[in-house]
């Protein structure tokens, strides 16, 4: 880990407790589109771990299932997350860790547009810009350190 | 399909697959689709390669065939791809920060040139009207022009700094020196030569009627009196100049803010291209293609450009770009997410004017 930490003492949070997801009824047609909600895409991210911080993103409220809408009908899914301090240079890498997450869980119709929340950040129009801007995130993608780094806050083990 | 206009259909010919990543960009080769020469054209993918695709005219046997892939060369995500005008070379731009030249031996596609110099990705290429000047740019926020020199040389003779951000697209004037970039940073520079030396001679921003986002391609129309951007803030916009006067007085003829055409697609505007008929084709993050002409309706207070046609899921996912082939017949190419290409034909009623 860096020595300096963004934000040495972060406030914990007790996780949210799981709910089991409805089992599809035994007549569903197997090869139905299957709707998603904000609980099912909540659970796609609350285990993404902090850059720095042996913490998942739910545990530092950095995410809720609030933050998350859903409007099925247009494919569109939008996540706001909220960074522990108002300069947090981690803000990209957790957006960009919430966008590979999503773009590995959802199907490829739904349109992901990743935020942070208004006034919880210094830069705010310039981390919305580049996390929305598939480009960058597709360059981003190719770079080893980067993955790496992505990579560690979505580690299946953590959780 | 919904017709705004007219008896104007457009008609899916083929879906070509091959690419195993994301289609980003694509290009047809200039000197394709007439006189007999079989329509030819370039695309480039995140899956590092280039393909090179040409029609079949044979009724018989499939529409299109992969003449060739263009792979081993690039080390990232190929971005741009663009034909010389006389068609023999085709230039490629990617992420690992190099563009090559290939050119085209016998049916085999070499690379007979490596241009390096940006720091990291390059975003776009394009060739001026002549084929003497190659201009690249990259989220260095640099554009450079290269000037093409014999046996495939290349050489840098200007590094153009003046923008703010990453640079999305360059395009050369369809008859001039003169090169437009367009710009993460919300603006489009025009640059032209002034006895070797390179300079921006405008800059259009949000204070000139400009975009509020990244800009991420523009084109122009046939005369070149008019050019169309497309944005990130969800719409297209259409600038024109005094084309006559270009080269006169203090040397540049400003381009100004014509219209602005808003609310036809709800997500990023990634591609437009303008025919030379006069059609403009737009497509966008929301999986749809729009169609626009000039409005001729005569009304003083009539919009100037209106909507001609929309394809709403017209791909499975993003519309990268959308490209007008030359030749005899007018066929429209788009480049998507979902790894593949399709090809449309805009039904021959449909000619942009006089209807």
């Amino acid at each position: 880990m860096v020595s300096e930490l963004i934000n040495a003492n972060p406030i914990v949070y007790e996780k949210k407790e799981r709910r089991a997801r409805s089992e599809p009824s035994d007549y569903a047609d197997e090869y139905a589109v299957e709707p998603i909600d904000q609980q099912e895409v909540f659970d796609h991210v609350r285990d993404i771990k902090d850059p720095e911080h042996p913490y998942s993103l739910e545990e530092l409220k950095v995410i809720t299932e609030d933050a998350i809408e859903v409007d099925d009908k247009q494919s569109n899914v939008r996540v706001t997350f909220t960074p522990t301090v108002e300069h947090c240079s981690m803000a990209t890498i957790i957006g960009l860790c919430l966008r590979v997450k999503l773009l590995r869980s959802l199907p490829s119709r739904y349109k992901v547009d990743i935020r942070v929340a208004p006034g919880s950040h210094a830069s705010e129009a310039a981390v919305n810009k580049q996390l929305n801007d598939k480009e960058r995130v597709a360059a981003a993608l190719e770079n080893p350190n980067l993955l790496d780094m992505v990579g560690e806050c979505l580690a299946p083990s953590y959780g | 399909m919904e017709l705004s206009e007219g008896a104007c259909e457009l008609k899916l010919l083929d879906r070509l697959e091959g690419h195993s990543d994301r289609v980003w960009s694509l290009a047809w080769n200039p000197a394709t689709g007439s006189a007999g020469v079989p329509l030819v054209f370039a695309s480039c993918s995140g899956d590092k390669t280039v393909r090179v695709w040409e029609h079949a005219p044979s009724p018989s046997s499939a529409s299109w065939t992969c003449k060739a892939v263009l792979e081993d060369t690039h080390t990232r995500t190929v971005r741009s791809c663009a034909w010389s005008p006389d068609g023999k070379l085709l230039a490629t731009g990617s992420f690992d920060a190099t563009t090559s030249i290939w050119e085209n031996v016998g049916g085999d596609f070499e690379c007979v040139a490596t241009l390096e110099g940006h720091e990291n990705e390059v975003k776009s290429v394009s060739w001026n009207a002549g084929g003497t000047l190659l201009a690249t740019c990259g989220r260095d926020k640099s554009v450079w022009i290269w000037e093409a020199e014999l046996a495939n040389e290349f050489e840098c003779v200007s590094v153009l700094q003046g923008h703010t951000q990453d640079v999305k697209m360059v395009q050369w004037h369809p008859t001039m020196d003169v090169l437009f970039s367009c710009s993460y940073d919300n603006t489009i520079k025009v640059w032209a030569d002034d006895d070797d030396d390179w300079r921006c001679v405008q800059t259009l921003g949000e204070p000139n009627n400009g975009h509020s986002s990244t800009i991420w391609a523009l084109s122009f129309n046939a005369s070149g009196d008019k050019m169309v951007s497309c944005s990130d803030d969800l719409t297209l916009k259409i600038w024109e100049t005094n084309n006559m006067n270009m080269h006169s007085g203090d040397g540049h003829a400003p381009w100004r803010h014509l219209c602005t055409l808003s609310g036809y697609h709800d997500r990023t505007i990634f591609s437009v291209h303008w025919s030379s008929e006069g059609i403009i084709a737009s497509g966008a993050a929301d999986d749809g293609i729009r169609f626009f002409v000039e409005n001729k309706d005569g009304l003083v207070d009539g919009p100037l450009y209106k909507l001609l046609l929309k394809k709403e899921k017209a791909h499975e996912m993003d519309v990268n770009s959308v490209q007008w082939s030359p030749g005899e017949k007018r066929l429209l190419a788009s480049a998507s997410d979902d790894g593949t290409i399709k090809i449309w034909e805009l039904a021959s009623l449909c000619t942009g004017n006089g209807y």
